[in-house]
This record gives C-alpha cells, sequence and structure tokens, in this order.
C-alpha cells in the first residue's frame, strides 16, 4: 500500500513536470502557490494539474466500482466494461451527441442516465433484485451483461455511421477517453460526487463481506440481501457513470484495479484498488503525452493497449481454477 | 420444445424461401412477388423493377452466405471449447480479422474483397492461435472462462488500436464507421462465389465432423475414451473456423451475435447432437440474417440500419430469453 502510494505521488509529480515544455519544479511550486510565472503558470495550473486531479479521481473511481462488481458476483468478467455498464454511459451521451447535439453538463446527465439505464435492465432481467436462490451471483448477470454490451456497441457504431464526419471524429475520441479536456469544474464534479458516494460505499463494504458469506448466512443474520445488492449495484454503477461522464470510458481500468490489488495484497482490498486504478490511469495519461514527441495519444488509448497484454498476462498465470472465477 | 429434426428441417427450408422471397421484395421500392419470379424467370434489363431485384439478388446472396458461415462456426465453436458463450465476436476471432483487414485499408489500400479475405484469414488466424495459447497456459487449460477472457482482452485490446489509428487518419474513420456495422452491401458476383468457395469448405468439413464434435462436447477424456484424436479434432475444426469467420468478416464486416443465437436456438429445437445441429444452423443462420437486413431496410427509412446492428438487436432479445428460461448457466 505504501509503495503503491509512493508510486503514485511520483506519477501526479512527472504529469505536471513533465512534458513540452518541461517545468521546473521551483516553478511549478510558485505556480500553484498563486504567483504568476510567465509562460508556466497557465500550462501548470488550468492544464496540467486538473488533468492530473481529473486522473487520480477518476482512476478511484473506477478501482472501486470494478471491485465491487467483481466481488459481488464472484466474477472477474463482471467488471462494468463487460457487463456493458461503461457501454451504456457511452450510448446515451452518443445519443445526446447525435440527436440533441447536446456537449457539456447535458453530457454529463446523459451518460449517468444510460448507465443507470443499462444497469437498471440488467437487474431486471437476470433478476438479480428479486429474492432468488442465488440472485445475481451467479453467470447470469454476467451473461446478460454481455449481451447487452454487445447490443450496445452496435448502437454506437450506428449512432457513428448517422453523424458527421466532424462530429463522428469527435464521438470517437471522447469513446476512447481522454484527459485532454480536463477542467476544474470537472475535477470539482467528480470530487464531489466520489465525497458522497466512497463514505456510502465505505458502509456497504462491511455487508459485501457478509454477502460473501452466502446468501442463506446473510439472511440468518439479519441483512436484506436483495435490497443490499440493489444498494452495491447502484453505488457501483454511479461511480462508473459519473466518470465515464466527465473522461469518457477508460478501458480496463475498472477490470484491472481490482486483480492486481488482490494480486498485491494477498486479498481483496478496496482501498488499494482505489490507489491502483488511480496509478494505472496516471501512468496512462503520462506515457500518452510523452511516447510520441508532439502527438497526444488519449490515456484510452494506451490504457487499452497496455490493458490488454496485462490481462493476457493474468489470464496465463492463473494456476487454480479458484481465481479464475 | 423439441420437434422431429425433418418436421425442423423442412420448416427451415421453408422459412429460407420465405426470407428470400422478403428480402428480394422489400426495400425503398417494394415489389410484388409475381414481379419477383418474373424478373428470376426472364431478367429484361430495360425494367427498373427488374435491375431492383437483380442488385438484391447479390444482397441475397451474400446474406445465406455469411448467414450460413457464422451459424455453423458458432455451433463448432461451442462444441468444440465446451463454451457456451462461444461466439466469433466473443472469442477475439472477429476481433483479429478486423484489425488485420483495418491495417491492410490504412497501411496498404487495400480496397478489393480479394484483399480484404487475405487480411481477414490471416488475422482471424492470428486471433484465435493468441486466444487460445493465452487460455491454454496455466495447469487447467482453456477453461470456458479463460477463454472469455482472453478473447474480451484481445477484443478490446485491438479495439484501442483501432481506434489509435483511426483518430490520426480521417479517411480511414470515414471507411471504417460504415464497414464496422456489417453490410451486405453490393459486391460482385465473383466475389460471393470467390468466398462462398473457401465457406462451402468450412462448412462441409464441419457438417462432416459433426460426431466428432459430439465426443469432444463431452469433454477430452470421454472424446479420447471414444477413440478421437482430440488434438487433430480440434486443429481441423479449428482452420474450418477460422476459414468460416474469416470469409464472412471479409465480405460482410463483423457481424456480431449471429454464431451465438443460433446455435442456442437449434439446441432448443433438436437438442443437443451436433448431427441435428449443424444443418439446422445452416438454415437458420441466413434466416436470421436475411430478416435482420430486410428489417434493417425498411425500419428507419430514408436510410437503412445495417445487418449488424440489425443482427445484435433481434439476437439480444432471444440471447437473454434463453438465459432467462435455461436453468443452468455454465460459464
Amino acid at each position: 500500500m505504501a509503495g503503491t502510494g509512493l508510486l503514485l505521488l511520483a506519477l501526479l509529480l512527472v504529469r505536471v513536470l513533465v512534458g513540452t515544455p518541461m517545468v521546473p519544479i521551483d516553478l511549478a511550486l510558485r505556480a500553484i502557490s498563486g504567483e504568476v510565472v510567465p509562460g508556466y503558470s497557465f500550462i501548470v495550473v488550468d492544464h496540467r494539474l486538473p488533468a492530473a486531479v481529473v486522473a487520480l479521481l477518476a482512476g478511484v473511481s473506477f478501482g472501486l466500482s470494478g471491485t465491487v462488481f467483481q466481488t459481488l458476483l464472484r466474477n472477474p468478467l463482471a467488471s462494468p466494461d463487460v457487463i456493458g455498464v461503461t457501454l451504456g454511459s457511452s450510448a446515451g451521451a452518443v445519443l445526446a451527441m447525435a440527436f440533441l447535439g447536446a456537449d457539456g453538463r447535458a453530457l454529463f446527465w446523459c451518460a449517468l442516465l444510460g448507465g443507470l439505464a443499462t444497469a437498471g435492465l440488467l437487474l431486471l432481467v437476470s433478476g438479480a433484485g428479486g429474492p432468488g436462490a442465488s440472485g445475481g451471483a451467479d453467470n447470469r448477470f454476467v451473461l446478460v451483461g454481455i449481451g447487452v454490451a454487445a447490443a450496445l456497441s452496435a448502437l454506437i457504431s450506428y449512432l457513428l455511421t448517422r453523424l458527421s464526419l466532424q462530429s463522428a471524429g469527435d464521438a470517437l475520441h471522447w469513446l476512447i477517453g481522454s484527459l485532454s479536456s480536463s477542467t476544474w469544474d470537472r475535477a470539482a464534479v467528480l470530487g464531489g460526487a466520489l465525497l458522497v458516494l466512497v463514505p456510502v460505499l465505505a458502509l456497504l463494504v462491511t455487508r459485501l463481506r457478509i454477502l460473501q458469506l452466502g446468501d442463506d448466512t446473510a439472511t440468518s443474520l439479519g441483512l436484506p440481501v436483495p435490497r443490499t445488492r440493489v444498494a452495491l449495484v447502484l453505488v457501483a454503477v454511479a461511480l462508473t457513470a459519473l466518470t465515464v461522464a466527465v473522461t469518457g470510458p477508460l478501458s480496463f481500468v475498472a477490470f484491472l484495479a481490482g486483480p492486481i490489488a488482490q494480486r498485491l495484497a494477498g486479498r481483496p482490498s478496496f482501498p488499494l484498488a482505489a490507489v491502483v486504478g488511480a496509478v494505472i490511469v496516471l501512468l496512462a495519461d503520462v506515457i500518452g503525452q510523452n511516447l510520441i514527441p508532439g502527438t497526444e495519444l488519449p490515456a484510452g488509448v494506451v490504457t487499452g493497449a497496455l490493458g490488454a497484454p496485462v490481462l493476457l498476462w493474468m489470464i496465463a498465470r492463473t494456476s487454480t481454477s479458484g481465481s479464475g472465477r | 420444445m423439441r420437434r422431429s429434426t425433418p418436421l425442423v428441417i423442412a420448416g427451415g427450408v421453408l422459412a429460407l424461401a420465405l426470407a428470400c422471397l422478403l428480402s428480394l421484395m422489400v426495400g425503398a421500392r417494394t415489389v410484388s412477388p409475381g414481379t419477383v419470379m418474373e424478373a428470376l424467370r426472364s431478367h429484361d434489363g430495360a425494367l427498373a423493377d427488374h435491375a431492383v431485384i437483380q442488385s438484391r439478388l447479390l444482397r441475397t446472396a451474400a446474406g445465406v452466405a455469411v448467414g450460413a458461415a457464422l451459424a455453423v462456426a458458432g455451433a463448432a465453436m461451442q462444441g468444440m471449447t465446451r463454451n457456451p458463450l462461444a461466439d466469433p465476436g466473443i472469442l477475439g476471432i472477429n476481433a483479429g480479422a478486423t484489425t488485420a483487414v483495418v491495417l491492410g485499408v490504412y497501411l496498404l489500400d487495400a480496397s478489393r474483397v480479394a484483399q480484404f479475405m487475405g487480411l481477414a484469414l490471416l488475422g482471424a488466424g492470428l486471433g484465435t492461435v493468441a486466444v487460445y495459447a493465452v487460455a491454454s497456459l496455466g495447469r487447467d487449460g482453456a477453461t470456458p472462462v479463460k477463454l472469455a477472457l482472453a478473447g474480451a482482452a484481445l477484443t478490446a485490446g485491438l479495439g484501442s488500436l483501432i481506434n489509435a489509428l483511426v483518430m490520426v487518419d480521417d479517411s480511414s474513420l470515414d471507411r471504417l464507421r460504415f464497414w464496422q456495422v456489417g453490410t451486405l452491401g453490393a459486391r460482385s458476383l465473383r466475389d460471393i462465389a470467390g468466398v462462398g468457395g473457401l465457406m462451402a469448405v468450412g462448412a462441409v468439413v464441419i457438417l462432416l465432423a459433426a460426431g466428432v464434435l459430439n465426443a469432444l462436447a463431452l469433454g477430452d477424456d470421454a472424446a479420447v475414451g471414444l477413440g478421437v484424436k482430440v488434438g487433430r479434432a480440434r486443429m481441423l475444426l479449428g482452420a474450418a473456423i477460422i476459414l468460416l469467420c474469416g470469409a464472412a468478416v471479409a465480405l460482410a464486416g463483423p457481424i456480431g451475435f449471429l454464431g451465438l443465437v443460433v446455435p442456442h436456438a437449434a439446441r432448443l429445437l433438436v437438442g443437443g447432437d451436433y448431427r441435428r445441429i449443424v444443418p439446422v444452423c445452416l438454415l437458420g443462420g441466413p434466416v436470421l440474417i436475411l430478416v435482420a437486413d430486410t428489417v434493417g431496410r425498411v425500419i428507419a427509412p430514408p436510410a437503412e440500419v445495417q445487418v449488424g446492428v440489425m443482427t445484435a438487436l433481434l439476437g439480444v432479445p432471444v440471447f437473454v430469453v434463453l438465459l432467462r428460461t435455461r436453468r443452468q448457466v455454465g460459464l
């Protein structure tokens, strides 16, 4: 945990200082403390620092959300990327772009609505909300999610064909996920959302641990099982959808943060998953900014490109069927 | 739900004939069945209706070929990997083929179906080998979950690569956004014949190997006990699957879901024997894709909704119903 935290701080520093132009650390500190440093203040205070903060918050949010889904459904496939929640938010946003010409705040609400609607559909169709032998904790939820995700991605592809080439390019850029348009406003929105959602999640995590003992045990311990499950899904969806609304879907962050944290700590850990998520997003953004001089790759391209080999490596290393489920 | 197989086959043939007829009749300019028959019997190029039907004929033929190829490939994959989720889209085969075609468009300026064909086959092969190799590492070998995870990882990773390419090049974006939704749009008869030939080879291999699929579906140990040379059978079936999927991507772009839904529907109709499932898929795949294509033409005039979008929109509800009605879903 301490090592990962240090890595996170180092990455924050690198994100603010490194790039074109390089910023000396003393000038950066003076700019942040409010002094006007010609040529540097704008870059540091209005450009790189908000990007770094949004990256941090987005990573925390995706990391927590993915871990909730994976733990709740006892399936590494159950991250919001795979079961369609992320795509639902994206589809909401692209629909709004295509038919309402929405941007800014409207886009934000449409993405949130898209994610929530998708989650509602999943709960309804898989019967996870109701009482039952295993509720949503079996593979049905994941399978329904994969099906819904396929339909949503077809819908998004279709919407892209209906937009002008210019708007399709913009929508695609957003669909990949990027921090390049981060502002203090967006950081504040995301920060505010986390201030509300993280304490709620912290309260619910104790109940999640009880749920993991099995539905019967949990019920006999006095836990309202279906209601708890729905509450957990809603918090996780809100985390994902809010973040997608701000940064676009950064693929693989929610998928990878939990399993990596588990490998590092030797047991599931929500705080560590949050930190790992933040490290992944910041690292991806730093790489995207600096890999090819003169070109900025969106962070989502990097998380996708790097995430795949990491995941493949994790699959290859899986030696027992226990951790494969 | 189970019906006798000859009845299902007869129903399938009838449904296919109807779907073909609809596909020829319906569109921006709808013609009567009589005119269709007349145009097929004695084509008169001077008549507008006949010209419309001729262009639809190509599209219908492409639909039959692609639908049959994807459904049969899906059935074979589900049997071979003992994975109810197996589908060219989910196991990374389409992603491999798509990426190869995109790279070809971008780097080599590929535009002919023959070029797409070669690229798609190469990509499908590489994608399949990569997913299977990764999933096979580790102690348990290629479990269904590991296969699905590896396929999802490959699909997402290659998707990022495609996105990065498309972002730096507007003209690729313009060509790709239409291609990647899957379309049976105008092709020449020669293209369809060439691609269809390869598909036929793949389909015949799987039809003949349906008994082996039955054995593999019982698990490797049981298959060995029944005298099947498991390694060789997998190689042969895998090659046939790659042929079918690569050819389908080359002809129509990545079309999802058909390979997942049609075999499941076939299994519900005729039971678990692949000697019955594969022939039913051969009929059911074209029916679904032709209906999807026809509905897509008229659902949002004046534009058309591409067939890849329609198969997903029609396929997902079917899939969900299947999931809800079946007790236990192995994964």
